[in-house]
């Protein structure tokens, strides 16, 4: 397998985080230097399962650098609706792009998929796999609103099936920071994510109440808990209504605290929240395009100074 | 008692392989690992919680014209690391093999993730690194316990 597919989290080390990092934060700071800079090329975006931010942050990204965007478009008008494998599909649109942006609704899509291509694949979510491109805007937002070392993150919500919840637990070993993990008993992290954590040597608690760790937190990170993990409407409802925050938790945290989330919120973050200085998921979703801006210019560079 | 008599207590085998040093309760497990059921007409002979010298007991399977492949070698391996395997022919051991902790296990087994990518129809087949404890899916990252692996073997 290629070694700039980015694929999982778990494969990043500090320095590669740090490099995209900075390359954004340059980005950033004079967007016009980089228009053009990647004129000519063509990234395939293919999304088998609906997206809006992070379709067209691609989308925009790659365009801010002068390269041009082809969508495969909604899975119900190509060819997977006649039964084409996801293989064979992206064999075939790695011939007409020089990167592609899988999303796919099954774990372990975008590692298949590698198998198959040879110009550089993004994974823009692999069901509740993995999301490192979240990731980085992630630790982005987290690196400008608290910094990355000797920082304590809460990370609250659907943790089994949360696939951005996978990625930044993994990235977040990198660093020094104590990793707090609130949730229902029935959506802690999945046995695998607990042992790559382990196997990291992370620090990490895992709480069922936010009050329990609130004070001590810099960065509150906080995901949707779907209906659809619950069998019933009312145990949905009890469970959801435990891991919001609102105006008056606020009051009992840090003035400094950092509240993110990777968007689409439902009711888990009160509108009242986002009046307050607190609150950095909307400038966190912004960072999505410099960040990919960054990640795509490595790519791409990489790919011409190899030759292919 | 001796290897050979206990060769003897489950008749020995004209051509094929003697799976010999199972930890005891693995028989069945080994059957549905190599796919056999009776239904196709192979002869075979299972010995359980026999008297060992090395395991305090253990089973035996004897399966008449069967070798087993790479794949099933290594998930034996892995779900019973002292066993041994004899190849027979004419009556004679003709290989006597120790088998090695894989670094991976291919095919053989299902992903128990029923979302994950290999559950599909895509060309792949599955894989499994070999953890100290368990096997992790190459593909998703499911991590099947050494206990569980058995309920994961997919039968042909």
């Amino acid at each position: 397998m290629r070694q700039d597919h980015l694929i999982s989290a778990t494969q990043l080390s500090r320095a590669d985080i740090e490099a995209v990092l900075n390359r954004a934060a340059e980005i950033d700071a004079d967007p016009a230097a980089w228009h053009g800079r990647h004129s000519g090329s063509i990234l395939g975006l293919c999304f088998f399962e609906p997206s809006t931010r992070t379709r067209m942050s691609f989308d925009t990204a790659m365009k801010r650098l002068g390269g041009r965007t082809i969508d495969m478009g909604a899975v119900e008008s190509s060819s997977v609706k006649k039964g084409e494998t996801l293989a064979d599909t992206m064999r075939v649109l790695e011939g007409y792009a020089d990167a592609l942006v899988l999303r796919h609704p099954s774990e372990g899509a975008a590692t298949m998929a590698a198998e198959f291509v040879d110009v550089p694949l993004v994974n823009a979510g692999d069901g509740a796999g993995q999301h490192p491109t979240q990731t980085l805007l992630d630790l982005y937002t987290i690196r400008e609103n608290a910094g990355l070392d000797d920082i304590t993150v809460g990370i609250m919500g659907d943790l089994k099936y949360g696939r951005t919840v996978h990625s930044l637990s993994a990235a977040l070993t990198n660093f020094d920071v104590r990793q707090h993990f609130i949730s229902p008993e029935s959506l802690q992290i999945p046995r695998s994510v607990r042992y790559d954590l382990h196997e990291s040597g992370a620090q990490v608690r895992e709480h069922t109440h936010l009050d329990d760790v609130l004070a001590e937190l810099d960065v509150l990170y906080v995901t949707r808990i779907q209906r659809e993990r619950f069998p019933d409407e009312n145990e949905y409802r009890k469970v959801a209504g435990e891991y919001r925050i609102d105006a008056a938790d606020l009051e009992r945290a840090k003035d400094s605290l950092t509240v993110l989330h990777p968007l689409p919120r439902v009711d888990e973050i009160a509108p009242e929240v986002d009046d307050t200085d607190a609150a950095n998921y909307f400038e966190q979703a912004h960072n999505g395009v410099p960040i990919r801006m960054a990640l795509l210019d490595g790519m791409l560079d990489a790919d011409t100074e190899a030759g292919r | 008692m001796t290897d050979a008599d206990q060769e003897l207590r489950v008749s020995k085998i004209r051509n094929g392989t003697v799976i010999d040093h199972l930890a005891a309760g693995q028989a069945l497990n080994v059957l549905a690992l190599l796919g056999i059921d009776g239904s196709g007409g192979e002869g075979v002979s299972v010995g359980m919680n026999v008297p060992s010298d090395t395991l305090a007991t253990k089973d035996i399977v004897k399966v008449e014209d069967r070798e087993l492949s790479q794949s099933e070698v290594d998930v034996l391996a892995v779900i019973s690391p002292e066993a041994t395997i004899n190849i027979i022919r004419e009556y004679d051991v003709i290989e006597k093999q120790r088998i090695d902790r894989p670094e991976s296990v291919d095919g053989v087994l299902s992903c128990p993730n029923r979302n994950c990518i290999t559950t599909g129809d895509e060309p792949i087949r599955t894989r499994f690194a070999v953890l100290e404890e368990g096997l992790r899916c190459h593909y998703c990252g499911e991590i099947i316990r050494e206990s569980e692996i058995t309920a994961h073997l997919t039968v042909t």
